[in-house]
């Protein structure tokens, strides 16, 4: 009954934000790539909230785009409003968050796909995948009963893996958004030894925002001028839209307490594992029951919508109880649901069989993305089918893997923490999994990737020449600004008192001058006649760069000690059993996760220091040295 | 392959009983080559936790009779096979045991090594390990409940607490960037002065107590000074006498310093016997008496000893300098009228005791005023309490990370650069404890804050 259909490098499985990225890069780095999708229309779709960033995530956007990924310009071309969160909080955790219209994103990714070289998309299911005698992946197999011959697979499914939806007491097999779920795979994935979890999500209702008084809601602006997500997007852009803000009083919570026991969750019947992070909005109530209130927001889900998305109140009760609690709530009196609210389970992998590249121990060829590897975020999802999209088509190239390390990036911290840590809930990236924050930050995304991005194939040359030229010009203007100095002057005194700093009497270099926390790059540059026009992006990083240079020089430092332990490299046949003075613990958690150098073996939970100094005396005596 | 060890495992001291310890592999087969049994049998092929009474011989003459206990691997202390030959004591005999079993093929143990097979063959843990390390080297009671109070987690208590304070400040720096959208409190400047100063308060105890720590540990470095013939020499025969536990041959030592480590009460001195300070013109005395004065300057106690039965002369003038130091006063002679210039010394002195250095019960009112001038009185040695450099390093490192927040934040910095202050401090006291701090951050994140997509 099968059937022969076509020979690609790389089949992609799931078109979700993980899929489309790791499409895009195969596709673009040469390879023959098949994208296989349950629905065209849900294509790159936003089943939960319609924006995109945020803290730790914007951070994430900003590394994909810096790489040659897809997400920022997306983003860009499809915002409705732009919010730099955190100003005021330090440069560190400045996080870009648009409020995205949801269809014209969609029609985006999709049009990007359909004109892109090398890429087939496909509607249909793969259900089953084909192994050499090697056990290396040879084949992808559909519903129809199509084979088709490929030289690896990327498995993005999502939620969609066994997808089962739950309304209060009711439960029913269904991806998102009303999409079917793909059924076929999981048997298959271990019948080949890969151990498959279930985790469990949720998302809010979506209300119709004719039924809403917002009279008696805050009104939130976005940013003025609005910052784009991708260093090749050319401004001015505008917001189009505004959200709201809301909260809930004790009359919602007492509804929530009162029907608690018609939840699948806390009446037992989901025993799947949902994000610390991200908890339902009886989660809340119960675990912070001394909160009068809890804050709300409204997000419309697109221009030509009256659907709007209700932020922070994630629920699985029924529909009754839901429509019940949301019109206790100020300015929801007449709130009619479009969509009701709903927890989701789903299956996915242990990302700990995956090794840094995404590539599964197990099954050559083989590589996971996504939230199929247990992660939470369209953002998360995005970045690991980048990395996974490179790694295939470069192993398949026969070139050197890119792995990425907690250094260089959010995307190295996220698979580093996945592949090495592994994860008990969905994850989720925050600013505080680095370690490495202040120069892992948002602004810098490109001087830290692009070099990167454009080895390895995804950064034109033309847009290369532009980041070298960016990077020569913050270059040259900060060696001028450590020698230009300001004399004092009236005015340039009036300035420094009037913000908090003490006034000078000496001619002073104005690189001191933007090393005082008060002042900024432009409270400054308008006493320095000689100051060259410098665009925004290059104004910003010469004034982070001096001001925090100290703390920079110690990250740097904390990054030298880090990177000199992974230069420990540890074989990847190694017979832990065979290493006497290995805790239990250690040894079974080596055994299996089987770390590629010490830094990682020292990041793995149950190895303790004392289990690090028996590695590291052993490789010293495997060279000779005790 | 890992070689068999052995060495001396009791003081290297005249004693009723010396034990010689063989751990490795072929422990038995060592064993079996210098040890044969009454009964006739190999240890080899024994079971765990047996002993057999025997003979030692060497090169095959018997030289002393012995019990061998057996320990199969991975039950015994270092986790390999091991043979504990406990001899007769004294220090030739067990000397020539010991380069028996050396001859017959062990090789000499490294100080620690039996410790550091334990710890890698996972008998122990590190701070087990430092804690063994410093029970074997404590040389006095104090010392002893000193670490045994540690192993029981005293100053694990501590640095947690600390720890616990730091934590919670950087996990709500962390929810409030991490979830800006969310009514996570505002952080404000008094809530990280608060915190961090707190954290600073007691780490800067710890540090302080480490000196006073290390005296204990140690032993305190001790200088008898005094003019000719005040009864220095008496003095240091006196603490002698009681109960000296090791007597040391310190490198480079001329004849002009006799140093001895003497226990006192619970206290350890490392007491150098000086020349005597005068003026001469002789040039070897000279030589000796600027030794003293330079040894008395490093030394972290001075002993001054004046003679109370003869009248104040310029030589003892020349001593009145020790006072600037730590000193205790000694007035010796006191069963003699005392004539010196007692008033004198008061003034200089704030420690003075008048004695015999005759009598030994003049060694409670020394033991007692010591304690005074080194304000070891009120050293409590069950409070948490830095064991090692090592502890002391990260100690400190979390302290300056922690004046730095102080300063910065006085100074207007923002706050992301502030956190990487106190994840540093964080870091510095995990060190010690061995724990991940951005896990720790982010698990505390999730339990204390209500936070949502």
């Amino acid at each position: 009954m099968i059937y022969e259909m076509g020979e690609y490098d790389i089949a992609v499985i799931g078109a979700g934000h993980a899929g489309v990225e790791a499409a895009l890069a195969s596709a673009r780095l040469g390879m023959r790539t098949i994208l296989f999708t349950l629905s065209l229309d849900t294509i790159a779709n936003m089943p939960c909230n319609p924006s995109i960033g945020g803290t730790a995530k914007g951070h994430l956007v900003r590394e994909i785009d810096a790489l040659g990924g897809e997400m920022a310009k997306a983003a860009d071309a499809t915002f409705l409003q732009s919010r730099m969160l955190n100003r005021g909080k330090g440069p560190a955790v400045h996080s870009l968050r648009v409020q995205s219209d949801r269809r014209a994103y969609h029609a985006y990714m999709k049009s990007v796909l359909e004109h892109q070289e090398n890429l087939w998309l496909k509607q249909d299911e793969v259900v089953s995948v084909t192994c050499d005698a090697e056990g290396r992946i040879n084949g992808v197999v559909t519903r129809l009963f199509a084979h088709y011959t490929v030289k690896a697979a990327i498995i993005c499914t999502g939620t969609y893996q066994r997808g089962m939806i739950h309304v209060g007491e009711v439960s029913y097999s269904s991806g998102p958004d009303a999409v079917a779920p793909s059924v076929g795979l999981t048997d298959m994935l271990k019948t080949l030894g890969i151990t498959i979890r279930r985790f469990k999500t949720g998302t809010p209702c979506r209300l119709n925002r004719r039924s809403i008084d917002f009279s008696k809601l805050t009104v939130q602006e976005g940013d003025t001028p609005v910052v784009p997500f991708s260093f090749e997007t050319e401004g001015p852009l505008y917001n189009k839209v505004v959200c709201y803000m809301g909260y809930t009083n004790e009359k919602t919570h007492e509804i929530i307490r009162e029907n608690l026991h018609r939840s699948p969750i806390y009446s037992g019947r989901i025993e799947a594992i949902g994000p610390r992070y991200c908890p339902s909005f009886e989660d809340k109530v119960v675990r912070f029951s001394d909160k009068p209130r809890h804050q709300l927001f409204l997000e419309p889900m697109g221009e030509d919508t009256e659907e709007m998305y209700m932020q922070g109140m994630s629920s699985s009760l029924p529909e009754d109880v839901q429509l019940a609690f949301i019109r206790t709530i100020e300015g929801f009196e007449h709130a009619e649901i479009m969509r009701n609210a709903y927890a989701i389970e789903y299956d996915c992998c242990d990302p700990l069989e995956l090794m840094p590249t995404l590539e599964f121990k197990a099954v050559p060829g083989l590589y996971g993305a996504g939230q199929f590897n247990g992660t939470s975020g369209y953002e998360e999802a995005a970045a690991q089918g980048l990395i996974a999209g490179i790694n295939a088509a470069r192993s398949i190239l026969g070139k050197e893997p890119v792995i990425l390390d907690r250094a260089s990036s959010y995307i190295g911290t996220l698979i580093d923490d996945l592949t090495v840590k592994g994860c008990s809930d969905p994850y989720r990236m925050m600013t505080s999994r680095s370690e490495y924050r202040l120069i892992l930050r948002q602004d810098n995304a490109d001087k830290r990737l692009t070099p990167l991005g454009y080895d390895i194939g995804l950064i034109s040359e033309e847009r290369y020449a532009r980041f070298e030229a960016k990077m020569k010009q913050i270059e040259q203007e900060i060696a001028r600004l450590e020698k230009q100095t300001l004399p004092p002057s009236k005015a340039l005194n009036d300035m420094l008192v009037s913000r908090g700093t003490s006034p000078i009497s000496t001619g002073t270099h104005i690189a001191d001058l933007l090393r005082r926390p008060q002042l900024s790059y432009e409270n400054v540059i308008q006493f320095d006649a000689s100051a060259p026009l410098l665009p925004y992006a290059v104004r910003e990083e010469v004034a982070i760069e001096i001001k925090y240079a100290g703390y920079i020089q110690k990250q740097l430092a904390q990054v030298e000690q880090m990177r000199r332990l992974e230069a420990k490299r540890l074989p990847v046949n190694l017979d832990y059993e065979k290493i006497n003075g290995l805790s239990l613990e250690a040894r079974e958690k080596l055994q299996k996760i089987r770390p590629i150098n010490i830094g990682q073996a020292s990041r793995i939970s149950g190895v303790s220091p004392a289990d690090v100094s028996v590695l590291l005396i052993w490789l010293q005596q495997k060279e000779g040295k005790v | 392959m890992i070689q068999t060890i052995a060495a001396i495992a009791t003081p290297a001291a005249a004693g009723g009983i010396s034990v010689i310890r063989i751990s490795g592999e072929d422990a038995f087969l060592v064993a079996d080559r210098v040890f044969r049994a009454r009964n006739g049998k190999l240890l080899l092929g024994r079971n765990g936790y047996t002993a057999t009474y025997g003979d030692i011989y060497f090169h095959n003459e018997k030289i002393d009779e012995a019990i061998a206990t057996v320990f199969n691997a991975p039950h015994s202390y270092t986790g390999e096979n091991v043979v504990e030959l406990s001899c007769h004591g004294g220090l030739y005999l067990t000397q020539e045991v010991l380069r028996a079993v050396l001859e017959n093929g062990a090789r000499m143990a490294e100080p620690g090594e039996f410790t550091k097979r334990a710890f890698l063959n996972g008998k122990i843990n590190l701070s087990q390990a430092e804690s063994v390390m410093e029970l074997i080297s404590a040389q006095g009671k104090e010392a002893l409940r000193a670490a045994n109070a540690q192993l029981s987690g005293a100053l694990s208590k501590q640095i947690s607490s600390v720890k616990e304070e730091l934590l919670k400040l950087a996990a709500h720096l962390s929810a409030w960037v991490d979830y800006p959208e969310e009514e996570i409190p505002e952080v404000d400047e008094d809530e990280i002065l608060s915190s961090t100063g707190n954290a600073l308060m007691k780490l800067e105890h710890l540090l302080s107590q480490f000196d006073t720590g290390k005296l204990i540990r140690e032993g305190i470095d001790t200088v008898i000074v005094g003019k000719p013939n005040v009864g220095k020499s008496t003095l240091m025969n006196l603490l002698s006498r009681c109960e000296r536990s090791i007597v040391t041959d310190i490198a480079g030592t001329t004849r002009d310093i006799v140093e001895e480590t003497v226990r006192l009460g619970d206290l350890i001195l490392r007491v150098s016997d000086t020349a005597g300070i005068r003026e001469t013109t002789d040039t070897v005395e000279q030589i000796g008496i600027s030794l003293a004065k330079q040894r008395m300057e490093q030394a972290a106690l001075v002993l001054a000893v004046f003679d109370g039965s003869t009248k104040w002369s310029s030589e003892d003038e020349m001593i009145l300098s020790a006072g600037e130091q730590t000193s205790v006063a000694v007035i010796n002679k006191s069963d003699l009228p005392i004539i010196t210039d007692a008033e004198r010394i008061a003034q200089v002195f704030e420690h003075v005791v008048v004695l015999s250095a005759n009598d030994p019960s003049s060694l409670n009112v020394l033991e007692r005023e010591i304690r005074l001038a080194l304000n070891l009185s009120g050293v409590d040695p069950f409070a948490p309490m830095l064991l090692n450099e090592r502890q002391r390093i990260c100690t400190q490192r979390a302290a300056s990370s922690l004046k730095q927040v102080i300063c910065e934040v006085k100074n207007g910095m923002t706050f992301d650069a502030v956190t990487v202050l106190i994840e540093d401090a964080i870091d510095a006291l995990m060190e010690i404890t061995g724990e991940k701090v951005t896990d720790a951050v982010v698990d505390s994140v999730f339990s204390n804050f209500c936070v949502g997509k």
